[in-house]
């Protein structure tokens, strides 16, 4: 038995979130109240319910927050943030303290990966071994909050209040992630990759050794800007491009192409507005106004480390 | 072929700018029904994914509302005030440091950072505060750019730190991908050969910071030069 399952912390999510919806409706100035806060308590029964309820509907529940978004009924209301003067004025009085809840986050995730997964009473374990990352994280986040309300002397509400202002900043692009794994997963089921792999081993003569090599890291690098995922990529162009050419049919070695080959996927991830999460939600939590614009400052460094990683297998991947 | 009506759905949808979420799911529609799927059938595979994947967005959720509340009491001015005093510090200098920290940090299995945790509430502020204290005003294009260039830095620590260490996901799942194929890779192998893309990847973060920073001066002497003829 474990206490504290990773849908405890999922939970935990919910009832913010639904939080979040009540601030809103209370909102009377708010632009969209009910739609905005409706996509907020929809998201909230995702996060909560996702054990009990069918997948199917949920589905339907993501087509409604899709729906609201669509129409732009998800907008941000309004924003009291607190003058820089203000700001300026607490940051002279705390000094360094603010500092400490920052640095609790990691400190309790990386002590809390170490220690929490041991603790146990016979067969009762505190907390679910396999995802002891994720709770680690959540529980780092819950003690930093209540150090940062102690040092700053500030309420429950007000922090409330400017995790909804920052939600709100982000609005519905927080689940795009989630909505590109989803289609992610579509796309595995639908057999795309197989397509991919097929089209790539037709168009070029992969019985060429070294071309076998730029086939492949390009087949994971290009697929990966598709999937948005290079795990995804990885076991398609390697059971598709990699396994049998680079490996069975000219003698490379699997550890090098394996590990370049994911390498080069990574600069796939770079360069594809699918990988939200690393690229366009950044953007957002940032307040650029150009949601492209990690993917513009990445995009040298992909091109080069791509290159790099090709060089590299086409050197070492026949010499071991 | 028509499988791949989904990927063509995703750049037409991205390149004319409708709702990126309305364009994932018609991407994900139109490509279950090619492969012969029913709505409900798809219906339940976004369903069971969405859910599958609420771990991309439990920390971003968790995490906004301590990282709102310090910003709120100067979390962001006091990270300035403490860039100030460092007279070497660029902001190409602060963005590099923290991906050496991130990379070095995920190769021993240490997971810490992240676009909400530290990027929005420190490097980037401290990255901005840099720049500002040697060419004075930024322009709007140079923040955006420290910006993209600080979530750049968090993001080439993370991907190319962390296949260095074994017991991570990537490492794991291509020994899985190789035991269904009934071989037996060694995880160490795949280990040892991530690390040269490692300090490839690194050092093409330095060049880039570098670069940065040349623009950045660049563009506050350019500044200067027009305020002096005024």
């Amino acid at each position: 038995m474990k206490i504290i399952t990773v849908e405890t912390c999922y939970a935990l999510v919910g009832l913010y979130l639904f939080v979040l919806a009540g601030r809103i409706v209370a909102e009377s100035e708010h632009p969209r109240r009910w739609g905005s806060s409706l996509f907020w308590a929809l998201l909230g029964v995702t996060f909560i319910g996702a054990k009990v309820l069918p997948p199917t509907f949920v589905g339907y529940l993501v087509v409604g927050m899709v729906g609201l978004a669509a129409t732009g009924q998800v907008t941000r209301g309004a924003t009291n943030e607190a003058s820089r003067d203000e700001r300026l004025g607490h940051a002279e009085r705390l000094e360094n303290r603010i500092f400490w809840p920052a640095l609790l986050i990691p400190a309790t995730a990386v002590l809390g990966t170490m220690v929490l997964g041991q603790l146990h009473i016979g067969e009762v374990w505190l907390v679910e071994t396999k995802q002891v990352t994720l709770i680690a994280l959540s529980l780092g986040a819950m003690l930093a909050l209540i150090v940062a309300m102690r040092t700053t002397g500030a309420s429950v509400g007000a922090a409330s209040r400017e995790g909804s202002r920052l939600l709100q900043t982000l609005g519905w692009s927080l689940i795009l992630p989630q909505m590109l794994a989803a289609l992610g997963g579509i796309f595995a089921k639908a057999g795309v990759g197989e397509v991919v792999a097929g089209l790539v081993t037709q168009a070029v003569p992969t019985d060429v050794p070294w071309v076998a090599v730029l086939a492949y890291c390009g087949g994971m690098a290009l697929f990966t800007m598709v999937m948005g995922n290079a795990f995804a990529a990885f076991a398609v162009i390697t059971g598709g491009i990699g396994l049998p050419f680079i490996v069975i049919l000219h003698g490379g070695n699997p550890a090098i192409m394996a590990a370049i080959g994911m390498l080069s996927g990574y600069c796939g991830t770079l360069l594809t507005p699918m990988a939200a999460n690393f690229n366009l939600v950044p953007a957002m939590l940032l307040e650029l106004d150009d949601k492209h614009a990690v993917i513009k400052a990445q995009a040298p460094l992909a091109l080069v480390i791509f290159a790099a990683n090709v060089i590299l297998m086409m050197v070492l991947v026949y010499r071991f | 072929m028509i499988k791949l009506i989904g990927v063509a759905l995703i750049a037409a949808g991205f390149a004319l700018r409708v709702n990126t979420l309305l364009v994932v799911l018609a991407a994900g529609l139109a490509t279950g029904f090619a492969a012969g799927f029913s709505l409900n059938d798809i219906m339940a595979m976004i369903g069971k994914y969405f859910s599958d994947n609420r771990a991309m967005t439990l920390p971003i959720v968790l995490m906004l509302p301590v990282v709102g509340l310090l910003e709120r009491y100067g979390l962001k001015e006091r990270a300035e005030v403490l860039i100030r005093r460092s007279k070497a510090a660029t902001a190409g200098r602060v963005i590099l440091l923290y991906t050496a920290v991130r990379q070095i940090s995920i190769s021993l299995g240490v997971s810490i950072g992240g676009h909400a945790g530290a990027v929005r509430p420190l490097v980037a502020p401290m990255a901005e505060a840099a720049a500002r204290r040697r060419g004075g005003e930024l322009s709007p294009a140079s923040v955006v750019s420290i910006r993209a260039h600080a979530a750049a830095g968090e993001n080439i620590g993370n991907f190319f730190g962390e296949d260095i260490f074994i017991a991570v996901g990537a490492i794991l799942l291509m020994k899985g991908f190789f035991e269904a194929q009934g071989m037996n890779v060694s995880v160490w192998a795949m280990a040892l050969w991530g690390i040269p893309t490692a300090f490839i990847a690194f050092a093409a973060m330095w060049w880039r910071c570098r670069l940065l920073d040349r623009r950045i001066d660049r563009a506050a002497s350019i500044d200067q030069k027009a305020g002096g003829a005024q």
